[in-house]
């Protein structure tokens, strides 16, 4: 089976950086797979992320999304992903609707279509009664919640998450988490970046260790945990591979 | 199409929700035109109730300074004191109070000018005559002494402006040349000593200015008609102050970055802000105009005449917004923060107003920064606006300078689009 997205060979050095943070990087994903993306810090997942979105250009190396390549096909490719960054990149002062509207109709989406998407979001993600509210007032949990909706109102083919529970109570992560399962069963592949190890070996289908601009490990949790001496969850394999060693970097 | 509706929309609703960033949008122009047209009219306006003292220090009590106190007095512009505390003023006193800045001007008329004059006019009258043999029939003994060449003393507060010293100078050597002149003709005419012999002693030359004229009406200009144009186009220009800084929250919100991952455009974007803030600059330009027309009369200042197009002078207000708008995109996209974005914005508009003419016309600045001034959008703008309003200008005659504005528009959004995907290819 083609797989979805399919990386070949990729890499990027930023300007008058040291290192690569990819290094032939190469990788398959699979239509319907949630897949985890885990590292330390500066391992090169928000890299891949924003080569992968559109955001910065490869140094080399190529990919492809449900077939398409990047350079030929940008907008094409923008019009099947699906992107909620770790920052709640939403407008302070409109509302929860009017946020969702506006986003909602940069993806094509309009007219009742679009107001029904908004409404229904909001309500599976609890946030109904709170739509015509202003986002500064709304707690963390529930600026979370909008900032996913902004980026799935259109039912994207692949979605990109970057950290999409960081920072929220636990029931706004059930709730985050069950949406995200929903989209999974209506044909949405997940791309999924945490330090939550636990969630991911709960909620991902597929993962890939990463470090160093380079895969270590791809398999599914399970297969990972076994595959590692000693290893009794995926923590384990995850010291194992990438060390016990500070990542701190400015 | 939808998507730019959506853009507009948006950003209305954003402003919508900064209620007092928008007042201040649309007050703070119309202070700024009202304040600067009131200083600047009283400033040339003959009937100005405003008057300026003056120190007048009179050594002479004769003929010429009595002439000189009473032009000064005539000429509404300076209230002249002569006294401190009920004794006239000595120059020691006129000097240190001037200097020390209680008093613009004082003027030193010196010890007997009027006599000393009188004599030397006398002297050289009685030589022409006896040059032309009538030395006989003269009636006035004139007897030969030596006349000292006299100085009349001008002290200035050292903060005056040039402007206004040279503008006082060229006054007070104009009313001496003509109280000089009326004494030559006197003394002619009391050397001739006839009773009906009368001398025209009226200026013969008189200026008449030739203004532009529109249906046979004319277009006299007055402070209004160069001032709501200047100060409208400095203040529409304001408009890369808020658009800049609601660039620079776009990126640090992260609602840029969310953006170009979606699909659309990087000029749907920037045409939902161009939209939005034209629609805001062309409200600031009608309530400006409104303001002069309805508004100065009851401020005692004159009306902004109606006579020129108002679809022309909409069509340039367009351009001039485009121009200001491709500008704050610009600096919108550069800033990292608001606080470069902010300040860089008003203190580069204003360079472009100074460089434009807003402040110092054009044709009065040095060679240099003449030709510096007609790379300067605000420059466009303004020759545009006073050829509508003043030289009677029809569209083939602003298409120039509108086509600046856009050019300008264009290469700015051109290069603000460029920087930025320039920067995300780190």
């Amino acid at each position: 089976m083609q797989p979805i997205i399919q990386i070949n060979d990729l890499a990027k050095k930023y300007k008058d950086a040291k290192f690569y943070s990819l290094n032939h990087f190469s990788l398959d994903i699979h239509k319907g797979e949630i897949f985890g993306l885990l590292g330390p810090n500066g391992a090169g997942k928000s890299t891949l992320i924003s080569i992968l979105c559109g955001l910065i250009d490869p140094t080399s190396g190529n990919f492809t999304i449900d077939g398409l390549t990047y350079d030929e096909n940008a907008f094409e490719i923008k019009k099947i992903i699906g992107v909620v960054p770790q920052e709640y990149a939403l407008y302070p002062t409109l509302t929860a609707r009017e946020n969702l509207m506006y986003f909602g109709s940069m993806y094509g989406l309009k007219g009742n279509d679009l107001k029904e998407k908004v409404v229904e979001s909001l309500e599976f993600l609890g946030l109904l009664k709170f739509a015509d509210k202003r986002v500064e007032t709304f707690s963390g949990g529930m600026k979370r919640r909008v900032n996913l909706i902004a980026g799935i109102l259109h039912e994207p083919r692949v979605l990109f998450l970057d950290e999409p529970t960081v920072g929220v109570d636990v029931q706004s992560k059930n709730a985050i988490i069950e949406y995200l399962l929903k989209l999974n069963h209506n044909d949405t592949t997940i791309v999924y970046t945490s330090h939550h190890l636990a969630e991911a070996e709960h909620f991902c289908t597929d993962i890939a260790i990463v470090d160093r601009g380079r895969v270590f490990a791809k398999n599914t949790p399970q297969a990972l945990i076994a595959q590692c001496e000693g290893a009794k969850d995926l923590e384990d394999v995850f010291l194992s591979l990438t060390g016990k060693g500070l990542r701190d970097d400015v | 199409m939808y998507k730019i509706y959506m853009s507009v929309l948006k950003e209305i609703l954003l402003l919508k929700r900064d209620l007092g960033g928008v007042i201040i949008l649309f007050v703070m122009p119309l202070v700024l035109v009202i304040t600067v047209t009131l200083i600047q009219d009283n400033t040339f306006k003959q009937t100005s109730n405003a008057k300026i003292p003056i120190l007048l220090v009179n050594n002479d009590n004769g003929k010429v300074s009595q002439s000189v106190n009473e032009n000064l007095e005539k000429s509404n512009a300076f209230e002249v004191i002569t006294q401190f505390n009920g004794k006239p003023i000595t120059e020691s006193e006129a000097k240190e109070a001037v200097f020390k800045g209680k008093y613009q001007m004082a003027i030193v008329i010196p010890q007997n000018l009027s006599s000393d004059l009188q004599s030397k006019i006398d002297q050289n009258v009685n030589k022409i005559m006896t040059g032309f043999g009538m030395g006989d029939t003269l009636k006035k003994k004139v007897f030969e002494k030596k006349i000292t060449q006299k100085e009349v003393k001008l002290y200035f507060d050292p903060a005056v402006q040039l402007g206004f010293k040279n503008g006082v100078m060229s006054s007070i050597d104009k009313m001496i040349s003509q109280i000089e002149t009326q004494s030559i003709y006197s003394a002619f005419q009391e050397q001739i000593g006839d009773a009906d012999f009368n001398f025209e002693q009226k200026s013969f030359i008189n200026f008449k200015e030739i203004v532009p004229t529109i249906n046979n009406k004319e277009i006299k200009p007055n402070s209004v008609q160069h001032n709501v144009p200047a100060w409208t186009l400095f203040a529409m220009f304001f408009i890369v102050i808020p658009l800049s800084i609601n660039i620079v929250k776009e990126k640090t919100q992260g609602t840029f970055i969310r953006l170009h991952t979606n699909p659309v455009r990087g000029w749907v974007v920037i045409a939902g802000k161009t939209i939005t803030y034209l629609i805001i600059c062309m409200i600031q330009f009608y309530m400006m105009l409104a303001v002069a027309i309805f508004l100065f009369p009851h401020l005692g200042l004159p009306a902004l005449s109606l006579n020129f197009s108002l679809v022309l002078m909409s069509i340039v207000a367009v351009f001039c917004g485009f121009a200001a708008i491709g500008y704050g995109i610009l600096v919108g996209t550069i800033a990292k923060t608001q606080e470069q974005s902010a300040p860089f914005g008003s203190t580069s508009v204003i360079i472009l107003a100074a460089i434009g003419g807003v402040w110092v016309p054009v044709f009065a600045m040095p060679k240099i920064m003449q030709i510096v001034a007609q790379c300067s959008p605000m420059n466009w703008g303004l020759n545009a606006f006073y050829d509508v309003i003043l030289r009677n200008a029809g569209i083939s005659d602003v298409l120039p300078e509108i086509s600046l504005l856009f050019l300008f528009f264009i290469v700015t959004t051109t290069i603000a689009l460029f920087y930025d995907k320039k920067k995300r290819t780190v």
